[in-house]
């Protein structure tokens, strides 16, 4: 039986608020945090499985072009080969997130450098490793393959543009105006855990253990490749190693590892390598941007114009979406937006974390604080100043904007000195040091979620669906919110994820999961209280459920009467969301020092306030947002992939020269969270929180920088010698 | 990784003899080696386990200097107290490299070897006439932004990525090489990195069969010692550019310069001249930058690494300032 | 046994393939999964164990290298059941996210907290000769070699603050 809610209208029942058991949004440590810190979570490559074959991709070559043949002879006669697979059903790049469908595959024909071409599989992980790198292929080379995303061919992404008033003339009669352009570098997930697969077959039947973000779609990814049908294949990842969008589609692992394991017929693991992972994934596209920000004398946006350049490979419907939030977060009449895709022979450019905001924001950001001392007026109250009512572009309210709250709330918790700003004013030893801050926001989404749960006649509570958590903290916010409504502790719900024999969610990606799946299991939840409230002999509006009984003394024991209950919650997307703009909204604040000998930029201290609806639980939630002020850092100063010129391969394609930040990069950082009750968000007003604490981020480091030591930038990352090219005099 | 045959002789002798047959490479901690062999940057026939030959004990000397073993691991260097009273420069080269993980096993001797970062010399199916002789150079006309900018060839432009080696050479610190009971020579450190010239793939001067000892450092000096790296991050990253420097002062002139860089070129970079420069002068601004412009003056960049010179330079002047305590 | 290596307390025999890490040594052969493949390359941390009282990046080291030495990993520093106090604090503090490079982080902080209690000094060391004022600019500069994607790293820092001040 299921609870379905199709969501056209916002929900301001806020339920959970009316609850007794005094779990949800508080700070409880997480559920799976045991098994996670004493090394017994299993990620996909650990699975104990018998017989197990090893799989090691052999990568291409060339940039452009066909395999004409592989010599497989020479492989097999190789110690412990067992096979060398080049199916035409492999698939050579990462499916986009929500794709459902297979993504390109035959691997014969290369369209980048480092692309799959054929798994080597042998009995050991040494022998097949060695195999791979060894293998002898010929090749036909197309020369001349589009590298430059400079100068590359492009197609306009017409959804994205936007012409209202006139921009032009705004710029030419107002006050104050910037006409600036950023160029950011393309960047890597680099989740911790390297993508992982073990393949089963039992007849037709295939158990992938995997380690994905969205199995509801990954599923229909593998059986497309495959061509089988979706009932043939389980899915499971109960833990995932981090993903930050590299995981949201599969990647080439799962299909390789399912193909070879029917060809031996033994089960096959595949796990790519740190260099694989980061030559045949995927990138964020590097950006070439073009503020254009007009103003009157006091500071009211009079023009707006955002344009983006990036780029992906031949075929992928996936652009950087630079411009998303550039849409609604400032208001000005006279706007122009345009986001254009231009086709390079890289590897496939898609999601990482945050898409668009990511890289968008810290480039406005920058602008808007060009602009706000051209006009002479500080930062925060320039951005105050602007906050539309509704959005600009499509006269749409807001579900609820906290902009202006976190902006305030921020620059108070922060310390920020509103009075005059000029650089150069603060000198610790040879640092300059200075302040900055930027807005951030990420617009909110969600997905259509299913998700089980029972209460067993002993009157604990399973919950399960196929969503999985990777690090944000789903098995606790789920416990949370069923234990909220059923009147049980934490303890007493068992989460059970990432199993796609389980009702099935919308997957994590794109800060959507905690709204999406939380309502579903919250659906299900209000059903089984309707039950209980009709054992109990009540309304279950009256029915107040607290460690295991009602408030008369009922207990769930006794209503249950020996047998379990169970209910499916299903929650739509509806038609509210044609009805208002929903997003995130928030506020960094940063001060570093700059040396003036070498340019290096420190992170002194840095403040994040969000405003993201109803927060579910308290610590997973801070943690969402350290993470997101972390990749801010690496954003603003170290994270460049680096394209060589004549082949377009990934130079640094590893962890020593891909620069994330370490431990000593990210100093002390403060999050200030603005609770709030989103009702258009979700039927629980949460919105997501994993992307925003890196949306703009970067730009509140940048505006310090020049604050600290005069050095405008309009390049990320501000590595030492770009801030010391900037430097005056 | 290819196969190969481990050998593990129990003394110096035998594992010299090892290592002088085809395609054998020894191996210490290890931490260089084995990441090379997986990337199949290196392929050894036969792999000698060093760590059953001694060679791990720092002791003084009897010129009041210290004798450090090639199998001293570098966490052992930089935490021994003479090395933190006497020769500071070291033990701040030593922790500005790496992680606390990789010093525990990498040794005196690997770290000496450690081989470059080029990431065209790393990656088996890019051009490179070090790994690959006659293959081409990936980086010169490619991404060039580790590279270096002194002392560079045509063939190759790749940097020795070392910490270390920096301050020994600063140090003017000597290297002993035995080859087997028989036979041993000692080489300044200064001298045992090789520039890349016509013949990238020889790094340094070792032959056939020769194994790194120990290094030897003179008695201690009381000057100032500084170790400067700037870096990507603030930690774990190889140096963009280092600078090693043991100043000392007498009656308001500098009475010793001795100077050593990292991340400039296929070794650390002694410049002779620069103590010439130096010593005898009154500190001043003027005379730090004509110091730089001798560093510099056949300095040239391959566009991503153009930086570097600059940032030589301000580094330079920058220590030069903080060893003799001078007003920027 | 004849050429064992001794993990948590169990000898184990040495893999006949020379080739072989340490970390493919425990995660294969011994079976311990705990202990984490990032990178494969000494840049990431998230194979850290203690092998004889020091913590190394066990992908680096072949696991011939280590007959007789005695290895420790994330199972043998605590159990779900009986957690080590760094494993509580990181529960605590919420010191993970996914949980991939937990056990590198916490064999890391388990032994750095011996090594500043034996006075080795650090990049971060203001005095190479006094004794070591723990802080948290010590502590981030001695864990700079583990990696955290998911940016938990402020987190990290409370937890392994928390244990040096209140005991271990």
């Amino acid at each position: 039986m299921s609870a379905h809610l199709k969501q056209d209208k916002p929900v301001t029942s806020n339920r959970l608020d009316g609850m007794s058991q005094g779990v949800i949004g508080k700070p409880l440590s997480r559920i799976d945090g045991l098994a996670k810190v004493t090394g017994t979570a299993r990620y996909a490559a650990e699975h104990q499985v018998e017989n197990l074959a090893n799989g090691v991709f052999a990568t291409a070559t060339i940039t452009r072009g066909e395999v004409l043949s592989i010599d497989k002879a020479c492989a097999l006669a190789m110690p412990g080969v067992l096979a060398v697979v080049d199916d035409d059903r492999l698939t050579t790049r990462a499916a986009q997130g929500t794709a459902g469908e297979a993504p390109q595959q035959s691997p014969a024909a290369v369209c980048y450098w480092g692309q799959p071409i054929a798994l080597v599989v042998a009995e050991t992980f040494e022998q097949a490793r060695d195999a791979a790198k060894r293998l002898v292929v010929e090749y036909r080379v197309d020369h001349d393959a589009p590298l430059d995303p400079a100068t590359a061919e492009a197609e306009e992404q017409v959804d994205d543009t936007v012409n209202q008033g006139d921009l032009a003339h705004a710029m030419a009669g107002s006050a104050h105006s910037v006409d600036l352009r950023f160029e950011t570098e393309g960047h890597a997930s680099a989740a911790m855990e390297p993508h992982a697969a073990i393949a089963e077959w039992d007849g037709d039947r295939l158990t992938v253990y995997a380690s994905l973000q969205m199995l509801n779609y990954n599923i229909a990814e593998i059986a497309d490749a495959l061509g089988i049908e979706e009932e043939n294949v389980r899915l499971l990842s109960p833990y995932v190693g981090g993903g930050f969008g590299s995981k949201l589609g599969i990647s080439q692992e799962s299909v390789a590892a399912a193909i070879a394991a029917k060809a031996i017929g033994r089960p096959v693991r595949v796990v790519m390598s740190r260099q694989q992972v980061f030559q045949c994934v995927m990138r964020r596209s590097e950006t070439a941007q073009r503020l254009r920000l007009a103003s009157d004398r006091d500071g009211n946006l009079k023009g707006f114009g955002h344009e983006a350049r990036v780029s992906n490979l031949p075929g992928e419907t996936f652009a950087e979406p630079v411009l998303q939030s550039s849409h609604f977060l400032y208001g000005s009449e006279n706007r122009a937006l345009k986001l254009e895709v231009a086709r390079i022979h890289r590897m496939t450019a898609g999601s990482v974390r945050a898409p668009g905001e990511a890289v968008g924001m810290p480039a406005l950001e920058a602008a808007m604080d060009e602009l706000a001392e051209t006009c002479g007026i500080d930062p925060v109250e320039f951005r105050l100043r602007n906050i539309p009512d509704r959005n600009p572009e499509e006269d749409l309210p807001f579900s609820s904007n906290k902009l202006a709250e976190c902006l305030k709330r921020g620059a108070e918790a922060f310390g920020w000195d509103s009075g005059p700003r000029s650089p150069c004013q603060t000198r610790d030893g040879e640092w300059w040091v200075g302040t900055g801050m930027a807005s951030a926001a990420r617009v909110h989404a969600v997905g259509e979620a299913k998700a089980r749960v029972t209460l067993k006649p002993d009157g604990t509570a399973v919950v399960a669906t196929d969503m999985t958590d990777i690090g944000t903290g789903t098995y606790t916010i789920l416990a949370q919110i069923a234990g909220e409504m059923l009147g049980l502790t934490i303890d007493e719900v068992d989460v059970q994820l990432g199993d796609t024999h389980h009702p099935r969610g919308p997957g994590s990606g794109g800060s959507w999961g905690a709204a999406s799946i939380g309502s579903a299991v919250y659906l299900a939840c209000l059903e089984l209280r309707e039950k209980l409230a009709e054992r109990a002999g009540t309304d279950e509006a009256k029915l107040v459920l607290k460690d295991g009984a009602t408030a008369d003394g009922k207990s769930l024991v006794d209503l249950l009467g020996g047998e379990p209950l169970s209910r499916t919650g299903h929650y739509e997307p509806g038609d509210v969301e044609d009805d208002y703009t929903v997003s995130g909204f928030g506020a960094f604040f940063a001060q570093v020092r700059v040396n003036r000998h070498t340019g290096e930029t420190r992170v002194d201290r840095m403040l994040g306030a969000f405003g993201f609806g109803r927060v579910l639980n308290e610590k997973t939630a801070r943690s969402q947002c350290l993470g997101g002020i972390t990749w801010s850092i690496g954003m603003a100063l170290t994270e460049a992939l680096l394209f060589d010129p004549n082949d377009g391969h990934l130079v640094n394609c590893d962890l020593a020269e891909y620069h994330i930040p370490v431990h000593r990069d990210v100093p002390a950082v403060e999050v200030v969270m603005v609770e709030e009750r989103d009702p258009v968000a979700s039927p629980i007003q949460a919105k997501g929180i994993g992307e925003l604490g890196l949306c703009g981020g970067a730009a509140a480091i940048a505006n310090a920088i020049y604050n600290a030591c005069g050095a405008r930038l309009y390049h990320y990352p501000m590595t030492p010698d770009r801030v010391l090219s900037a430097l005056p005099g | 990784m290819r196969s190969f045959d481990f050998q593990q002789p129990a003394g110096l002798a035998h594992a010299s003899q090892l290592l002088g047959g085809r395609g054998a490479k020894g191996m210490a901690g290890g931490t260089n080696l084995t990441d090379l062999m997986k990337l199949q940057v290196e392929m050894p026939q036969t792999v000698v386990d060093l760590n059953r030959c001694g060679m791990a004990t720092i002791d003084p000397t009897d010129d009041g200097g210290l004798r450090i073993g090639a199998l001293a691991t570098n966490t052992a260097t930089a935490n021994h107290a003479r090395v933190r009273s006497g020769y500071p420069v070291l033990a701040r080269a030593i922790l500005a490299g790496a992680t606390q993980q990789l010093r525990n096993k990498a040794t005196t001797g690997g770290n000496l070897c450690q081989r470059t970062r080029c990431y065209y010399f790393t990656n088996v199916d890019q051009p490179c006439n070090k790994r690959k002789p006659g293959s081409g150079c990936g980086a010169i006309n490619g991404i060039a932004r580790l590279h270096a900018v002194l002392g560079t060839s045509d063939q190759c432009i790749a940097t020795y990525p070392g910490d270390m080696a920096v301050a020994l050479s600063a140090l003017n610190a000597v290297v002993e090489i035995s080859s087997g009971d028989s036979h041993s020579r000692s080489v300044p450190v200064r001298d045992f990195h090789l520039l890349p010239g016509d013949t990238p793939w020889r790094e340094n001067v070792l032959e056939s069969g020769e194994i790194i000892t120990g290094v030897t450092l003179p008695s201690p000096v009381g000057a100032r010692q500084i170790y400067r790296k700037v870096r990507e991050r603030s930690s774990y990253a190889f140096a963009m550019v280092s600078v090693a420097a043991i100043v000392e002062m007498a009656d308001g002139a500098i009475s010793r310069a001795d100077l050593a860089f990292g991340g400039l070129a296929h070794k650390p970079w002694h410049d002779p001249r620069l103590s010439d420069l130096l010593v005898g002068a009154r500190p001043a601004v003027a005379l730090f930058d004509k110091a730089a412009d001798i560093l510099l003056e056949n300095a040239h960049g391959h566009g991503e690494n153009d930086y570097k010179i600059p940032l030589a330079r301000r580094t330079l002047v920058a220590v030069l300032a903080e060893a003799t305590e001078t007003e920027l | 046994m004849n050429r064992a290596i001794h993990v948590n307390g169990s000898d184990h025999e040495l893999p006949d393939d020379p080739r072989v890490s340490l970390l493919d040594f425990l995660r294969e052969q011994v079976g311990l999964t705990g202990t984490k493949k990032g990178c494969d390359h000494g840049q990431c941390g998230a194979c850290t164990v203690i092998v004889n009282g020091m913590r190394i990046n066990s992908c680096l080291s072949l696991a011939v290298l280590h007959e007789g030495d005695s290895v420790t990993t994330i199972e043998g520093l605590g159990t779900p059941e009986a957690p080590s106090p760094l494993q509580a604090a990181f529960l605590a503090f919420d010191g993970f996210q996914c949980g991939y490079c937990t056990p590198g982080q916490i064999c890391s902080a388990t032994a750095m907290l011996d090594e500043i209690a034996l006075g080795w000094p650090s990049d971060a060391s203001d005095d190479l000769e006094s004794g070591i004022e723990i802080s948290p600019e010590e502590i981030r500069e001695r864990m700079s070699g583990n990696l955290c994607r998911c940016g938990a790293y402020a987190n990290i820092v409370a937890a392994i603050s928390d244990v040096a001040e209140n005991g271990r």
